[in-house]
């Protein structure tokens, strides 16, 4: 059976309209909410669908970021993850981490841990990076599953179904490897009450990046951060006739 | 005169900068021809600087070799023909790009931010122990380079203090360099063991369709929600086949099994720049937007006047999209 770690980014919500700071340096989150990044969602539920289904012996979550990532690892505890491990990393440190420093934790930990399989999602909604997962691979010089929309286990291989561009993929990766949960892969389940207080009680061991021995040296300056340009205010028409009329002029037919 | 000097000097050294960038860029192709996303990154590359190489792997390179030997601004292609590329495996392409980096010393290795872009680039970032960057709209300087984030609610211009830049383009925010006036000289890449037991490609199932490719269109019209099922998608069908147009849809539309998922755009489907993009029946969700919204005109057929799509479209026909698309279709 494997031993599944599992990544969880703690994000702004995903229906929250973001603000840019006036000094552009980058967005407002103080006092905005946040949650778990949906495609952590979708790993985790798989994680746990393993484990219900024999197929995973334990499944350790990890979130890096500062002290409120302990909710994130909570929500995650409460979907039916074993255990948590914090990787705290605040302040100007956190706001240069990239994919490359989480996939260097993620990597060492998965080493640590023995784990089997790691499964994140396929691109967090605030960075839009889309790069830890085969970064983490790449790390442990591991197969890597990317998009995935469906995973069929056969003894120490991975039938996996990929979302490509013109459609999907199939491709037999062996064990251990490392994955990134697509939208499809599945229907994430709500924390119940109960599964929420027993998850209070789950361990979750804190760490830093040092403890690790990784350098969150920033490998990117922000020069700034800004709000997108603007649409013009459109019109609305009376009737198909007039949109006729403006395709037209805007010589669209 | 003092102002000149320095300028003069500034000019000097950004043209000496210049001369020091190499690109790579890796080529997208499916063995028979290139897909278009290479030429969009071959002009990225023209905007870093210096000069241009190609690299074309795969079980079969020829033709697309033959392409790209046409592509202005491109010195040379380095070709690797191998069974080992069969399906294009990161595993498997990520060591022939280091023997490639190994030999050349590139400063930027570019491909576009296309399924296999995101899938391959990553993976030789971390290897050189380099941080990548996604998806970048604009290069303002060899080290700084433009990226949306918050499904493009905020512009986020960085500079990397890396010593290689690894980078994949959006297709939609550089012009396809054309396939002509260029004599690139062809060489082979460095020859290797590139198998892999590790992964091992099955298959691919792809939608076939006789429409545009979605992210290259210059018309869209796509469906969500408010289609209420896929046969309905038939009426999008036959206005897109009127104004040779490709078919989107939104994640509800997906979700709800109307259409394929390669279908969608947004926040984490395609990201699409037509000419004119028509949303029928979607409610403009933020993440929707970041898919559509720099087309140059929107057109929002929606009978719930609150729809957020509203806020970005040029045009808007608030009514019943099952009576004004046949119209529209049978007007054009």
């Amino acid at each position: 059976m494997a031993r599944v770690l599992v990544g969880v980014k703690r994000v702004i919500d995903y229906a929250v309209k973001i603000r840019v700071k006036p000094d552009k340096t980058g967005v407002v989150t103080d006092g905005v909410k946040h949650s778990m990044n949906p495609f952590d969602e979708i790993a985790v539920e798989e994680a746990v669908r393993m484990k219900e289904k024999k197929l995973a012996s334990e499944i350790v979550a990890v979130s890096c970021g500062p002290a409120q990532a302990q909710e994130t690892l909570r929500t995650a505890l409460a979907m039916g993850v074993d255990r948590g491990i914090h990787v705290e990393i605040s302040g100007p440190e956190y706001e240069t981490l990239q994919p490359i420093h989480v996939s260097q934790i993620l990597a060492k930990i998965a080493k640590d841990e023995k784990a089997d399989l790691v499964i994140v999602g396929k691109q967090a909604i605030d960075d839009d990076s889309n790069q830890t997962a085969q970064m983490t691979a790449a790390f442990l010089d591991w197969p890597q599953g990317t998009f995935i929309s469906k995973i069929e286990k056969t003894n120490g291989e991975l039938k996996l179904t990929r979302e490509i561009d013109g459609g999907l993929e199939t491709i037999k990766i062996k064990m251990p490897a490392v994955l990134s949960a697509d939208l499809r892969l599945n229907e994430p389940r709500y924390a119940t009450l109960p599964n929420i207080m027993k998850a209070k009680k789950k361990p979750i061991k804190k760490l830093s990046p040092k403890d690790l021995g990784v350098d969150t040296a920033a490998r990117i300056e922000v020069v700034s951060v800004e709000d997108p340009p603007v649409r013009q205010a459109g019109s609305i028409l009376a009737d198909v006739d007039e949109l006729v009329t403006k395709l037209k002029e805007g010589g669209h037919v | 005169m003092f102002a000149s000097n320095s300028r003069g000097l500034a000019l000097q050294l950004s043209n000496h900068l210049k001369r020091l960038q190499s690109t790579l860029v890796l080529a997208e192709h499916n063995n028979e021809k290139l897909i278009p996303i290479t030429q969009n990154a071959i002009s990225a590359a023209k905007k870093i600087g210096g000069d241009i190489s190609v690299l074309v792997a795969g079980t079969k390179c020829a033709p697309v070799a033959a392409q790209l030997s046409k592509a202005s601004g491109v010195s040379k292609i380095l070709l690797a023909e191998n069974d080992a590329f069969l399906g294009f495996t990161p595993e498997t392409l990520t060591p022939l790009v280091l023997a490639t980096q190994k030999q050349f010393n590139f400063s930027h290795i570019v491909a576009g931010a296309s399924a296999f872009g995101k899938s391959v680039l990553p993976r030789i970032a971390a290897k050189l122990n380099v941080s990548p960057i996604t998806d970048i709209i604009d290069v303002k300087a060899p080290d700084t380079f433009v990226r949306t984030i918050y499904a493009g609610n905020a512009i986020l211009t960085l500079k990397s203090k890396d010593p290689v830049k690894v980078v994949t383009i959006r297709g939609t925010n550089f012009e396809p360099a054309p396939l002509e006036g260029g004599s690139a000289s062809t060489e082979q890449a460095a020859a290797g063991d590139y198998k892999t037991d590790l992964v091992q490609f099955v298959g691919q199932e792809l939608s076939k369709s006789d429409r545009p490719e979605l992210t290259s269109a210059k018309v869209v019209v796509s469906g969500g929600r408010g289609m209420k099922s896929g046969d309905n998608f038939k009426l999008l069908y036959d206005l897109a086949d009127k104004l040779n147009a490709a078919v989107g849809a939104s994640r509800a539309a997906v979700d709800a099994g109307f259409v394929p998922n390669d279908l969608q755009v947004g926040q984490t489907g395609k990201i699409v720049a037509p000419e004119l993009y028509i949303a029928v029946g979607i409610s403009g969700a933020i993440q929707h937007l970041a898919g559509m919204k720099d087309s140059k005109t929107i057109v929002a057929i929606n009978k719930d006047p609150e729809a957020p799509i509203f806020q970005v479209a040029d045009y808007g026909l608030v009514a019943d999209l099952f009576k004004v698309v046949p119209e529209l279709t049978s007007k054009l």
